[in-house]
């Protein structure tokens, strides 16, 4: 690719994100000619969108740790899971490999999805010029693993459907198991409304300077 | 405002670059930011079609099969991913039947048939009707289909339960493991493909 680094801006250029056709002179706003969608320059609102997101999402995060996600009713008597409390009964049991997934997927991966985005958040927000590069590529990393934390939804579920064999044992789905995929698909929200392109848009504007240093072989 | 038509812009951070031909399995990214600019979409297209029809026979099997059954103490137990769904609202859990529903049924689902509507009258070069919208809701269903995300979930609620009962894998937990490996291959597809087909391709993609 030659001649690299010139921003839309400089050029008055917008790329359609549907389907990649590049306009000249197109004001925000306007349809794609190609398919029709309107052409922003960035997502609409983008970062207050993703605040809303992340606070909704953070204010769930407590409940979906706190509750019981499931509820089993055996002869031994009645159990009351919490997603933390599943993944020690697997350490405790000797499945360490399957204790380590159930506790990255549910309980890292949100933690270190909200960070992240508040993270990018903030720093788009003040324009901040600080590892771009590296800003990029934890976005990329956010879109790939947000998905996985549905897992445990997935679990409670089967379970619920499947262990329902009257007086001997019964699992229910508990209250925390709603709060939790609330938190997943909120924070899948806040990765989608947030504008990667943010991350470039910076006071001291001078990409075309930056590309020799932040050029590195992928 | 006018068509550039051998630009290309970056979406991950708006850099515009020359449109250049790729040769075949060959990615472009942008220096500035690492992101996917362009990809040579090879014999793909043709492949698609075929790989969807196969990932809808799997997913009927998938949802219309038990995809475990358990025993414990003579009795025994079995369900369905929709009588896992249908288990959850019956407790009070509709927002959370919904989700399960949406996001390992509905969008799935959606994308597959989506995709077969669109791909066969293309394979005669005709564009049907509701391209635009369907294009569309292909691109925005992307993120929400989640069936490989649920085969680990069984397979976590398998182990969680072989201390409990015995477990027996019923035929839906073998057409899961297909689709999830086949779906793979044919959500890569990117749905922006769609319109070099729809329109005549822009310079360098062609072959």
């Amino acid at each position: 690719m030659s001649d690299p680094g010139v921003d839309t801006a400089a050029r008055r250029l917008m790329g359609c994100h549907h389907c990649g056709t590049t306009w000249q002179g197109a004001i925000d706003g306007e349809a794609c000619g190609r398919c029709g969608t309107r052409l922003h320059a960035r997502k609409p609102d983008s970062i207050n969108r993703t605040w809303a997101y992340l606070v909704a999402a953070a204010i769930l995060y407590l409940p979906a740790n706190l509750l019981p996600v499931m509820i089993t009713k055996s002869l031994l008597g009645t159990q009351q899971d919490t997603i933390l409390s599943g993944v020690i009964y697997f350490w405790v049991s000797g499945a360490y490999g399957l204790a380590a997934l159930i506790f990255i997927a549910s309980f890292l991966v949100p933690l270190f999805k909200l960070s992240a985005l508040v993270l990018l958040n903030i720093t788009a927000q003040r324009r901040s010029s600080w590892r771009q590069l590296e800003r990029a590529k934890l976005y990329r990393i956010l879109e790939v693993i947000g998905r996985w934390s549905m897992l445990d939804v997935f679990v409670v579920a089967l379970l619920a459907g499947l262990v329902r064999i009257q007086g001997f044992a019964e699992i229910t789905a508990g209250v925390g198991i709603a709060a939790f995929g609330a938190v997943v698909v909120l924070t899948m929200l806040a990765s989608l409304s947030f504008d990667p392109r943010l991350t470039w848009d910076t006071d001291a504007d001078a990409p075309a300077q930056d590309m020799t240093m932040d050029n590195e072989p992928i | 405002m006018t068509e550039v038509p051998d630009a290309i812009v970056c979406e991950g951070c708006d850099a515009v670059y020359r449109r250049v031909p790729l040769r075949r399995r060959e990615v472009s990214r942008c220096p500035r930011c690492g992101t996917e600019l362009d990809r040579h979409a090879g014999d793909q297209s043709a492949r698609v079609l075929p790989l969807t029809v196969a990932c809808l026979i799997l997913f009927a099997i998938a949802n219309l099969f038990p995809i475990v059954e358990i025993e414990l103490q003579g009795l025994s137990n079995q369900t369905t991913l929709a009588g896992a769904v249908v288990a959850l609202s019956s407790e009070g859990m509709s927002p959370v039947a919904l989700l399960v529903l949406m996001t390992t049924i509905l969008f799935p689902l959606m994308q597959l048939c989506i995709l077969f509507y669109l791909l066969v009258p293309m394979a005669y070069e005709r564009r049907p009707t509701g391209f635009v919208i369907l294009v569309n809701a292909l691109q925005a269903l992307r993120p929400w289909g989640m069936v490989e995300v649920f085969l680990l979930g069984v397979l976590v609620a398998i182990i969680k339960l072989s201390s409990l009962a015995q477990v027996i894998a019923g035929p839906a937990l073998w057409a899961f493991v297909g689709l999830t490996v086949l779906l793979t291959a044919v959500l890569s597809f990117n749905p922006r493909t769609f319109w070099e087909m729809a329109f005549e391709p822009r310079p360098g993609q062609e072959g």
